[in-house]
């Protein structure tokens, strides 16, 4: 399917460089309206995350994850996928989550240190923010097995990152893939680090993508920038896996434009010169510029939808600030269907300690 | 009814709750075209098909966290680790997200799964083949662990096991697999979960027990009951949540109690019974609450795991101090 760009060769598929034009092999896979709703779903995602970092610096929120920079790699495999396909996301994934229709309000309470944030029902079909990494690729693994046995039109896309390939689930889930030929899409995205160690130093591969075909799984790398290469790749392999044709490990080329969490101080391991470079292929620039230029939107009308986003965001951000904090029961009820006489005492001594407190 | 083994009764019941709902999916390391290596699964494969009863790749966190997506998605996977030192790979999976996934989703995701393994020495087996790992799962929130100790509580303890909506280690009593038969009924049946069973009535003592160790137990029972010595024996059967209630119950009438398990005996589920007792019990006792485990060292290979396993001798012995205390 990929054949064309078999990264065993060097190859990376982009259809769109970072001035906005399309590459000699590329081309327009979404029209230009499909574009400019992209284009306003990463403008949201990075508005939003860019308030969240602020927030944080405020002490109003607790660490987070920026995702600045990598938009394009989860608005457009999003966008590819049918609202029935699964997402089996990491933490770093919010602008997926925003693209499916989750509430923004649910990821930043979880970030306000809420689990009930993750309390998003069924319908989504996106697992909850999973933090051990590279251990939610088996998962979704088990989901594409479970679509298939029960016969249903539905695949899997899952996040992983760059240090993730090094674990040994991420190995172990395509492997399993591979061996059950099921339908499921694993989605590197490599933003070059690690925390704060380099892409180099966690495999001597030349990419990431070629690791799959030593499971018999066929790798791709893309320009995870260029939105266009990344819904192209994703509806591909989607399509592919929809008709029983197994699963496609996708590495998206992409770069982390802000620190790993707000915990995180890149400067100690990169350099401003490096950080330029990337922002000069980021992708939104490359979209405003194409869409500037077939005259879908302007300046003007991009700094309004900021401003517009800022003031949703804001809102949402303050309704999480007024939610009411867990209540001990919160805490001990969902560990299981029912609540084991063990817990139920535990429970009821503190809230006794609580009453006698007044 | 027919006389079966314990392991032939786990076979028993994962023909049976198959039969009753597709959604149940077997795999596991051997498991499809052999039947695991004990054969626990034999025949399986044959009954229900390959897309229902099938070999997995050699990689237990890759069979763990496989069935993780499986259950999200609608599925009970029974899953296997062929021996209980090899569940660790799969250790990341099971604390991680198998005891967490219902809490981490406020309830939106629950994970009705059950991974099975062998446990316990006492066969002269390798190293890593005799491990009793139970209260390393039992210290876990959001698991349940259940231990069968015969083939009639093996077979309704695992459909129990399958039918919970939530995650259970369900751990098999490998050395007693095939030493003894019992009747049991053809048709599916269960027992609740979280309830111990007071196997021997008695005043003298209390003894709890579980798993492959209630033999040892009931023959020390036996032995002093010759000497006119009537001890209380309860088989815990569920590790967590254990039942408090049956202890607590039969301590308050013997005042004195013993808890008897081969797992390391420090941190141990003898620690925890012994800490309950205390809390609810303790006006009631005439002697120390006891324990006899197996000692914190690595578990022996087979020229030493006699001086590991715990005797009947060494039983009797113990309840006798207790009750002469």
């Amino acid at each position: 399917m990929f054949e064309k760009y078999d990264p065993r060769e060097g190859k990376r598929l982009q259809l769109m460089d970072e001035n906005g034009k399309f590459t000699p092999n590329g081309g327009p896979i979404l029209n230009d309206d499909e574009l400019l709703d992209a284009f306003k779903k990463m403008l949201y995602a990075r508005v939003a995350d860019e308030m969240a970092v602020s927030y944080q610096r405020q002490g109003r929120l607790l660490t987070y994850p920026p995702l600045k920079g990598q938009e394009a790699n989860q608005v457009g495999a999003v966008l590819a996928l049918k609202k029935t396909d699964w997402i089996v996301p990491t933490f770093r994934e919010h602008a997926a989550w925003a693209t499916r229709g989750v509430p923004l309000y649910n990821l930043l309470l979880y970030t306000y240190g809420n689990e009930e944030g993750m309390n998003v029902g069924k319908d989504f079909r996106i697992l909850p923010v999973s933090i051990p990494i590279a251990s939610q690729t088996l998962h979704a693994v088990g989901i594409a097995y479970a679509m298939r046995y029960k016969k249903e039109d539905s695949i899997v896309l899952t996040y992983v990152g760059d240090g993730g390939t090094s674990q040994g689930d991420f190995n172990e889930a395509l492997n399993f893939a591979g061996v059950w030929n099921v339908p499921v899409i694993i989605y590197i995205q490599n933003n070059q680090f690690a925390i704060s160690v380099p892409r180099f130093k966690q495999t001597a591969a030349k990419t990431l993508a070629e690791r799959a075909f030593g499971f018999g799984v066929e790798g791709v790398q893309i320009d995870g920038n260029d939105i266009q290469a990344v819904y192209q790749a994703v509806k591909l392999a989607a399509d592919k896996a929809r008709s029983g044709g197994g699963p496609t490990l996708i590495e998206g080329f992409t770069y982390r434009l802000g620190a790993h969490t707000t915990s995180d101080d890149p400067t100690k391991y990169r350099s401003d010169e490096e950080v330029k470079q990337w922002e000069l292929r980021d992708p939104i620039l490359r979209l405003k510029l194409y869409l500037i230029s077939k005259k879908k939107i302007t300046e003007d009308d991009i700094s309004k939808m900021t401003e517009q986003f800022k003031k949703e965001v804001d809102e949402i951000f303050r309704k999480v600030e007024s939610s009411k904090d867990p209540t001990p029961e919160d805490i001990f009820k969902y560990h299981y269907k029912e609540m084991p006489y063990e817990l139920k005492r535990q429970l009821n001594e503190y809230k006794t300690y609580l009453e006698e407190g007044k | 009814m027919k006389a079966l083994t314990l392991l032939q009764a786990v076979n028993d019941a994962l023909k049976v709750e198959m039969s009753n709902d597709k959604n149940i999916i077997v795999y596991g390391e051997d498991v499809g075209v052999e039947g695991g290596v004990f054969r626990a699964t034999e025949g399986l494969q044959k009954l229900y098909g390959e897309e229902r009863c099938f070999d997995s790749p050699l990689a237990e966190s890759g069979i763990v966290g496989t069935a993780i997506g499986m259950a999200v998605a609608g599925l009970k996977p029974v899953v296997e680790m062929q021996f209980d030192g090899f569940v660790f790979p799969a250790f990341n999976q099971i604390v991680t997200h198998v005891a967490r996934m219902r809490n981490r989703s406020r309830g939106t995701w629950s994970l009705p799964l059950v991974i099975r393994f062998p446990y316990g020495g006492g066969i002269r087996a390798l190293e890593h083949h005799s491990e009793s790992t139970e209260a390393l799962f039992a210290h876990t929130p959001g698991l349940k662990v259940v231990i069968p100790s015969t083939p009639y509580d093996a077979k309704g303890l695992l459909i129990s096991a399958i039918r919970d909506p939530d995650p259970v280690i369900f751990a098999e009593p490998k050395r007693i697999y095939r030493s003894v038969r019992q009747e049991v009924p053809e048709e599916a049946y269960t027992l609740p979960i979280g309830k111990a069973n007071v196997v021997r009535v008695g005043d003298a003592l209390t003894i709890v027990s579980y798993g492959a160790q209630m033999k040892e137990v009931l023959e020390a029972a036996a032995k002093l009951a010759q000497e006119h010595i009537n001890v209380e024996v309860i088989d815990l059967r569920t590790i967590y949540p254990f039942d408090r209630q049956t202890i607590i119950d039969s301590v308050k009438k013997t005042g004195r109690f013993l808890v008897v398990h081969e797992g390391p005996t420090n941190f141990g589920v003898g620690a925890e019974l012994i800490a309950a007792v205390n809390e609810d019990a303790f006006l009631y006792l005439e002697a120390p609450p006891t324990r006899l485990g197996g000692f914190n060292v690595t578990f022996p290979l087979p020229r030493g795991e006699k001086h590991y396993m715990i005797s009947t001798d060494r039983i009797v012995q113990k309840a006798k101090e207790i009750i002469s205390y």
